[in-house]
């Protein structure tokens, strides 16, 4: 337990050092991004429990919504959520997922070779699969397209779940360790959430693919 | 296991990389779909893994890694992870349960892309399997508090290791989108 306090002293040492780290997920991680559409909090990539041929991407923004400001969220059609996958390992995208808001529905394209990789990105082609946007409260609308790919787009509960009050209260000096049990920080919270299965052929992998999820705006 | 964890690093050359402001073309390209080459070049938001951004980048440097493609933050990132996480363990971190040392540790988990399998199981760790996706249920923050603060055993710092929420406040869904419904 002492070793505990000196290594927190010396974390918290850091930290007034560092000008302060916040540990959500990626909620609110940046200046940049910080209560804006762009803000991602998490990104999920799993074989589907329903059928192994199927891989799911899961794309979270805009975090910490309660739910009286669930019922006013909404996507921006200036923010392209745009899941990139690497299948090649060299950490540079072959293919994207592209998401994109207009008009109450989510238009979904891809998996397909981006125009251009890196920071600027293209929306190539019609979409695969429009959906609906949700409604919060109502149950989850779901498109599937002649190809496979099935989609969701909107509110759901943060799927994220830590004890960062307590981490706070550690990094701030006033706890030496985690409470058993914990509180979960983002319980009752909500997140604007685009939701895309697809069967694994389309991801063109020889057993693993690399993926991250972007957020950019058009102006 | 550790095989698994030791991905190559390619140093890249550095890029300067230019967040350009570009306005959308005002040219309607002719197609019923209201997107089709749209442009979006203004820099928003980046995420791989969980926590990675929060834990290990600097206040001065998260808008820039969010700026930064995922092939060159190895070069750029990996020496400052490093140092971060010395200074999360007081500069005693030698190496953690997946037997990595502070170098190979960090230089994993600079370049912030999420590995997954497209042949087994996905699971950001479950004992066995390791980083080869990340399923709702994971519980993420324990694995990553372990991997960092709990030592070539992981029974180091126990009262760091775990923050002792082990699920999530709603029942996941069996079936798509598997995300509970919102509160």
């Amino acid at each position: 337990m002492k070793k505990a306090k000196q290594i927190v002293a010396a974390a918290v040492m850091t930290l007034a050092l560092g000008g302060g780290i916040l540990w959500a997920s990626d909620h609110a991680d940046a200046p940049n991004v910080k209560g804006k559409s762009t803000d991602i909090t998490d990104l999920y990539v799993f074989q589907s429990p329903t059928n192994p041929d199927n891989m799911v991407f899961v794309g979270n923004v805009q975090g910490l919504l309660s739910p009286a400001s669930t019922a006013t969220a909404a996507f921006d059609e200036n923010t392209l959520i745009e899941f990139k996958i690497d299948n090649t390992g060299d950490n540079v995208e072959d293919l994207v997922i592209q998401c994109a808001y207009k008009d109450g529905k989510m238009y979904v394209y891809g998996p397909v070779k981006p125009a251009t990789t890196g920071l600027s990105s293209t929306i190539v082609g019609n979409a695969a699969v429009v959906v609906p946007v949700t409604a919060y409260g109502a149950s989850p609308t779901v498109v599937t397209s002649t190809s496979g790919i099935k989609a969701f787009a909107g509110p759901r509960d943060d799927p994220f779940f830590f004890d960062l009050d307590q981490f706070h209260a550690i990094l701030g000096g006033t706890a030496s360790g985690f409470n058993n049990p914990g509180k979960d920080t983002f319980a009752g919270t909500n997140v604007m959430s685009v939701v895309v299965e697809l069967p694994k052929a389309m991801l063109k992998s020889t057993g693993k693919i690399g993926v991250w999820l972007r957020t950019s705006q058009n102006h | 296991m550790k095989k698994i964890l030791y991905p190559i690093v390619t140093l890249c050359t550095l890029t300067v990389i230019l967040a350009a402001c570009h306005k959308e073309s005002k040219v309607t390209p002719v197609t019923t779909d209201p997107n089709t080459g749209k442009v979006f070049a203004v820099v928003g938001d980046q995420v791989g893994r969980p926590g990675i951004a929060t834990v290990f980048v600097a206040a001065a440097d998260k808008d820039n890694f969010n700026a930064t493609i995922p092939s060159a933050m190895g070069a750029l990132y990996q020496p400052k992870f490093e140092t971060q996480l010395q200074a999360y363990n007081g500069g005693a971190f030698t190496t953690n349960i997946l037997g990595l040392t502070a170098a190979q540790f960090t230089g994993v988990l600079a370049t912030d892309v999420l590995n997954v399998s497209t042949t087994g199981k996905t699971t950001y760790y479950d004992g066995t399997n390791v980083l080869t996706g990340r399923a709702l249920t994971d519980d993420v923050i324990d694995v990553s508090l372990i991997l960092i603060f709990g030592g070539p055993t992981g029974a180091s710092n126990p009262g760091l290791t775990s923050d002792h929420v082990n699920g999530n406040d709603k029942p996941f869904l069996a079936s798509f989108p598997y995300e509970a419904a919102p509160w």
